[in-house]
């Protein structure tokens, strides 16, 4: 850790029970929509593949809990979880998973470009960091129109190695734009630990100096301390201080994708990672707060019903028409290459 | 109506789409203290101040992912990629993200930008700052390409390029910035998916683009002395491609010739050759002839490139090998 590196753990405050029963309901939501996308794959509803987020899901709570109604998500394809929490409706969003026409991108899209403009998840980016420089840009058009909205970029630890990280910090830096970075260590680059191809500890965090920043890292699996530094760098850049790069360590339970069994990872580290469930030690931690184990119960039930329901919504939509297939790859709603 | 050469017409075309929309903003590498490398935009940033007309670090990645992120949050921005042989910097941008966004989210997302870059050679840059790219461009599906070839359509077809509400590459043959011609004072709107038959001819149709329609209008101008009537129609759009005036005038002359400043291997050429036999096939009288730059990369020596880009005497040679 480089003497920029702060912890960001003790430092915040704790938020008030409301937005932490939200947090916890949307956990539960992002757990049951991702175990049930894993299902729907196994029975072959949801084709092609699939990065889920399962273990992760503190990350995108305790920041989506933070952000107002008209600020901006962007994301990359392991952006399900992401996407649903920004406020995508969650039947669209099983359907698009499915390929269906009541998807959010009318089965155009799929499991790696989920997008819902009208909810501020202006989209799921499936190479490798090229959302960093486009949620700049969206960033700065904010500053200059006078939104007042802060744009909030997620992305992999594997991200740190590419051009972009760095053309996008850079600029945005310079820019002093509202955007907050928040890249999300679970310790692999697909199947490889990103600290065997990494200079430094810290693959974000680390680098931070570089562009004039703090150096931030946070317990990814903590959505209490991943809130308090979301909410102090979101209002940093609504302020007009500028962007912030944000280190979330975190753990994926599962692989890369639907192809990868992820043998390459230590029993040891699975197990102690799994001990460190967010779920489940949140749910601790409000019981231990004195929250009711009934209201707990309750969020969970309606989390599930609400999968249940999003997931007959997606099976009960048709497949997209054969018309739409040279639609929408122009303002004019067409597809011609001639005129 | 004033005489203005092409690099004048690049910051014309820019101040007049600046000044009509407040959400038209310019960034690129040197554009705006120095006026650009080619000294397109002079003047741009004094009269519209330093949010507007901004210089970037040289990071390909972030321009091209800055005017799409702005445009999908409502700016209307312009991009100069100062040579489009940097366009394979930033490929990714350009052609993933871009071009299929529209496509991938159903319409949820629309690009309103546009990328002004200076393409070609002729000036002996060298390899790798004198590539003709409008046929990397047109090979996407979603990106829409113009070349204007005159300092009027360069402002025209700009702005019919920044009010489209679909990305736009607009591709400046950097050899004919110097080149002069008359604009109207007024505001020149020009319209995308035209192009436009500058020379009526009976015996043959010549295609050309940018750079090259200079040249093919000499080549004409000669040819006309041996008795050979050329017709040439300045292509202007790849895409939208207005296959109605190219294929009606060689239903009227019978025979095609293209002339491309690009590479041989799937050259815009090769694509209207293609859509002319299947469409025109009976309209022919003989054989399609492309005239091409090599099938290599672009030579420096004035020697070499002189020999690589097609001259007005292989214009002239392959009209003459069409007809005769």
């Amino acid at each position: 850790m480089s003497e920029t590196t702060t912890r960001a753990g003790g430092m915040e405050t704790v938020a008030d029970q409301a937005v932490r029963l939200d947090m916890y309901r949307m956990m539960q939501e992002a757990r049951l929509f991702e175990r049930r996308a894993h299902d729907l794959f196994l029975e072959g509803l949801v084709k092609g593949t699939s990065h889920l987020a399962l273990g992760q899901e503190a990350v995108a709570a305790g920041f989506s809990a933070a952000m107002a109604p008209n600020d901006l998500v962007f994301c990359t394809y392991r952006g399900h979880v992401h996407t649903l929490l920004r406020g995508a409706p969650m039947g669209p969003l099983m359907a698009e998973l499915l390929g269906r026409a009541n998807g959010v991108c009318g089965g155009k899209g799929g499991s790696m470009h989920l997008t819902h403009v009208p909810s501020g998840a202006m989209g799921s980016y499936a190479i490798v960091g090229a959302h960093m420089p486009i949620a700049a840009g969206a960033a700065w058009a904010a500053k200059e129109r006078g939104t007042g909205q802060v744009v909030v970029c997620f992305f992999g630890d594997g991200t740190t190695n590419i051009g972009t990280f760095h053309e996008a910090l850079n600029m945005a830096v310079v820019w002093s734009l509202p955007v907050v970075f928040v890249c999300e260590n679970n310790l692999y680059m697909e199947y490889t630990p990103i600290g065997q191809v990494t200079a430094v500890e810290h693959p974000a965090a680390d680098r931070a100096s570089a562009y004039g920043l703090e150096g931030i890292v946070v317990d990814g699996n903590d959505p209490d301390e991943v809130h308090a530094v979301a909410l102090r760098t979101i209002e940093r850049a609504r302020s007009g201080a500028g962007p912030s790069l944000v280190e979330a360590k975190t753990y994926r339970h599962g692989g890369h994708s639907r192809a990868d069994p992820a043998k390459y990872r230590p029993e040891d580290e699975v197990q102690a990672w799994l001990a460190r469930d967010p779920l489940p030690t949140y749910r601790e931690r409000l019981a231990a707060g004195g929250v009711d184990a009934s209201v707990l119960d309750g969020i969970e039930a309606e989390a599930l019903a609400a999968v249940d329901r999003a997931t007959e919504e997606a099976k009960a939509g048709a497949a997209p028409d054969p018309s739409l297939l040279e639609t929408e790859l122009w303002s004019d709603g067409g597809a011609a290459w001639r005129s | 109506m004033a005489e203005l050469t092409y690099r004048e017409a690049v910051g014309h075309a820019i101040a007049q789409e600046m000044e009509r929309d407040p959400t038209v903003y310019f960034i690129g590498e040197d554009v705006a203290a120095a006026g650009g490398v080619f000294k397109t935009t002079e003047g741009l940033l004094d009269r519209f101040g330093p949010a507007r007309v901004r210089d970037t670090p040289i990071s390909e990645q972030a321009i091209i992912g800055a005017v799409m992120g702005a445009a999908m949050n409502g700016l209307r921005p312009i991009a100069e990629l100062m040579f489009s042989d940097f366009f394979a910097v930033c490929w990714d941008l350009v052609a993933n993200q871009i071009a299929k966004t529209r496509y991938m989210t159903n319409g949820q997302v629309a690009l309103p930008l546009v990328i002004r870059t200076a393409n070609g050679g002729g000036v002996r840059f060298g390899a790798q700052h004198s590539q003709s790219i409008e046929a990397w461009a047109m090979a996407i599906p979603g990106l829409k390409v113009v070349v204007p070839s005159t300092p009027v359509d360069m402002v025209g077809l700009f702005a019919a390029a920044v009010r489209d509400d679909d990305p736009v590459i607009v591709v400046e043959p950097k050899v004919l910035y110097a080149t002069k011609g008359e604009v109207p004072d007024d505001e020149v709107v020009d319209r995308l998916g035209a192009a436009k038959v500058v020379r009526d001819g009976s015996d043959v149709t010549v295609c050309a683009l940018g750079a090259m329609v200079p040249k093919a209008v000499a080549a004409a101008e000669r040819l006309d002395d041996e008795g050979i009537s050329v017709e040439v129609v300045d292509v202007r759009s790849l895409v939208p491609l207005d296959t109605t005036t190219i294929l009606g005038s060689v239903g009227r002359t019978g025979r095609l010739v293209t002339v491309e400043e690009n590479p041989r291997l799937c050259g815009w050429g090769a694509e209207l050759s293609s859509i002319v036999a299947e469409e025109g096939f009976f309209d022919l009288d003989g054989p399609i002839v492309r005239i091409t730059t090599p099938h290599i990369p672009l030579p420096a020596a004035d020697a070499l490139e002189d020999l690589a880009i097609p001259s007005v005497d292989r214009v002239v040679d392959g009209v003459r090998s069409a007809t005769g």
